[in-house]
């Protein structure tokens, strides 16, 4: 991960590696429960997670001051953390970068329904905290008492991978030892659903199927993830597990529309490129591509376009995560890197899950049906949001 | 204590009123607070007791405001620490 330039040549950071996950999915609570439908998928239909209990997490009254993107926040990052084992980190020198799409959507929509039944005087006091986007990073850093950097970030359905990518940069810079990227979401809610249907993003059929000739868009989707990033020769020192190095990542935008993505996917290559470079391999060394893969008909085929421009037809394997999990917004490229992490460090590919005819417009060897043999190499995981926004990050086996 | 009052003569409906009363605030903090109901006593303060901040004082006056139909301006709230001093005020505007 590059750190800047200067004549002489490029400034590399410090190698960061992932040594904790976390996440909080349609699957249910806990990355073994991901994992598990990643290869063997069986979830349809609504994308809610199932059996989120927030009183395992909180008292009564925190309960009722944290929305349920902050609460899921909180959870995956608890998850991550109880994952990567003791980090023995210093406080001022941890820090947590987390996302959101739209933050306390939920709290919003209830807290306009009360002005308007009863005037701004009953509005609650605790709408702000509840809904500001910043919610979960706050909440995060609250509970684990750090004083690093803590920040949200808010590029929508890009918004995980660059909290992860960002997380990942303050330990490289040597800023921090320890940082919790990730990200959140939690907006199947009845505006929200209806904002996304008229824009005709969500399928009607309601099934996400990436990649396939019948998809129709993407099903809406809650959860969270969190990794835990270290500096590697700290992981290495106290004998940590760890699932991959977070290598690189790039940020470019489209400059093109508001929500349509750029058809040639200019703005994708020139992110997955610049990935490449900050990881200092060449696209010929990636093993493996964690696809965007929305289910919606345009990203899908810009998203192959792109992706052919920057590794050939067919190019390595390529998987949607969202043909499982759907689309978790803000949550998506953090829920993406964890499982992006577990393929390096299973050896295994996933299926595109909902994937049963291939369009033959994509063009790439997506892997449906049943999982892949994965023998260590790079990995890019995408995400593109609505905005213009491109993320990638670069994950290789740790050597 | 409610029944026992209740034959006590002059006063009784006064009391019985401010029991009830009393009671109504209680529920309004147990919500709001999400306190065990035995600690909210009219001793009790808000911050040391009841783990209660600013916003959760201004969450249950809100809560009182409507469940008893009052107004309370914010300067009324300024030195108020405890459960008594806060159900007094309340008292006073019935």
């Amino acid at each position: 991960m590059l750190l800047g330039r200067t004549p002489e040549g490029p400034i590399a950071g410090r190698p960061v590696v992932i040594t904790g996950l976390g996440a909080v999915t349609c699957c249910g609570v806990g990355v073994e429960a991901l994992w598990e439908q990643l290869l063997h998928p069986t979830l349809t239909g609504e994308r809610r997670v199932p059996d989120f209990d927030p009183s395992v997490w909180f008292g009564p009254k925190e309960v009722r001051r944290l929305d349920r993107f902050a609460q899921m926040s909180v959870a995956a990052a608890e998850l991550a953390r109880a994952d990567a084992g003791p980090l023995g980190e210093d406080p001022a020198r941890s820090g947590v970068i987390f996302a959101t799409g739209v933050g306390g959507f939920e709290t919003l929509a209830e807290q306009v329904l009360v002005c308007d039944r009863k005037g701004p005087g009953r509005v609650s006091p605790f709408l702000v905290p509840m809904m500001m986007a910043n919610a979960g990073a706050a909440n995060i850093s609250m509970r684990f008492g750090w004083h690093g950097p803590s920040e949200a970030v808010c590029t929508a359905c890009a918004a995980g991978t660059h909290a992860v990518a960002a997380a990942a940069r303050l330990v490289a810079s040597g800023r921090c030892d320890v940082a919790i990227g990730g990200g959140s979401e939690a907006a199947i809610q009845e505006v929200a659903i209806g904002a996304f249907t008229n824009m005709t993003a969500l399928s009607s059929s309601g099934e996400s199927r990436p990649f396939d000739v019948r998809r129709d868009g993407f099903v809406m989707a809650e959860g969270a993830a969190a990794l835990v990033l270290e500096a590697k020769d700290r992981a290495l020192a106290r004998g940590a597990r760890i699932y991959a190095e977070l290598a690189g990542a790039a940020s470019t935008a489209d400059a093109h529309h508001i929500t349509a993505p750029e058809p040639e996917g200019a703005g994708a290559v020139a992110c997955m490129e610049l990935a490449l470079e900050d990881a200092g391999i060449s696209a010929d060394q990636v093993g493996h591509i964690n696809a965007h893969g929305t289910s919606t008909p345009l990203n899908d085929l810009a998203e192959a376009r792109a992706i052919q421009k920057v590794f050939g037809a067919p190019g390595p394997p390529v998987t949607s995560t969202k043909g499982l999990t759907g689309h978790a917004l803000g949550a998506a490229g953090a829920i993406e890197a964890v499982a992006s992490a577990l393929t390096i460090f299973h050896g295994i590919i996933p299926p595109t899950a909902g994937l049963e005819q291939l369009d033959p417009e994509i063009g790439l060897d997506v892997v449906f049906g049943e999982p892949r043999p994965f023998p260590p190499a790079p990995v890019i995981s995408n995400s593109f949001g609505f905005g213009g926004h491109n993320g990638c990050l670069v994950l290789v086996p740790a050597g | 204590m409610t029944s026992a009052r209740r034959i006590s003569g002059q006063g009784a409906d006064e009391t019985v009123d401010s029991d009830a009363a009393f009671e109504k605030f209680r529920q309004c903090a147990v919500e709001v607070l999400q306190v065990p109901e035995e600690k909210v006593t009219k001793e009790a303060r808000f911050a040391d007791d009841l783990d209660a901040d600013s916003l959760d004082l201004v969450e249950l006056v809100m809560a009182l405001e409507e469940s008893f139909d009052i107004t309370v301006e914010e300067t009324e709230l300024e030195n108020i620490e405890t459960v008594g001093q806060a159900f007094d005020l309340i008292a006073s505007k019935l």
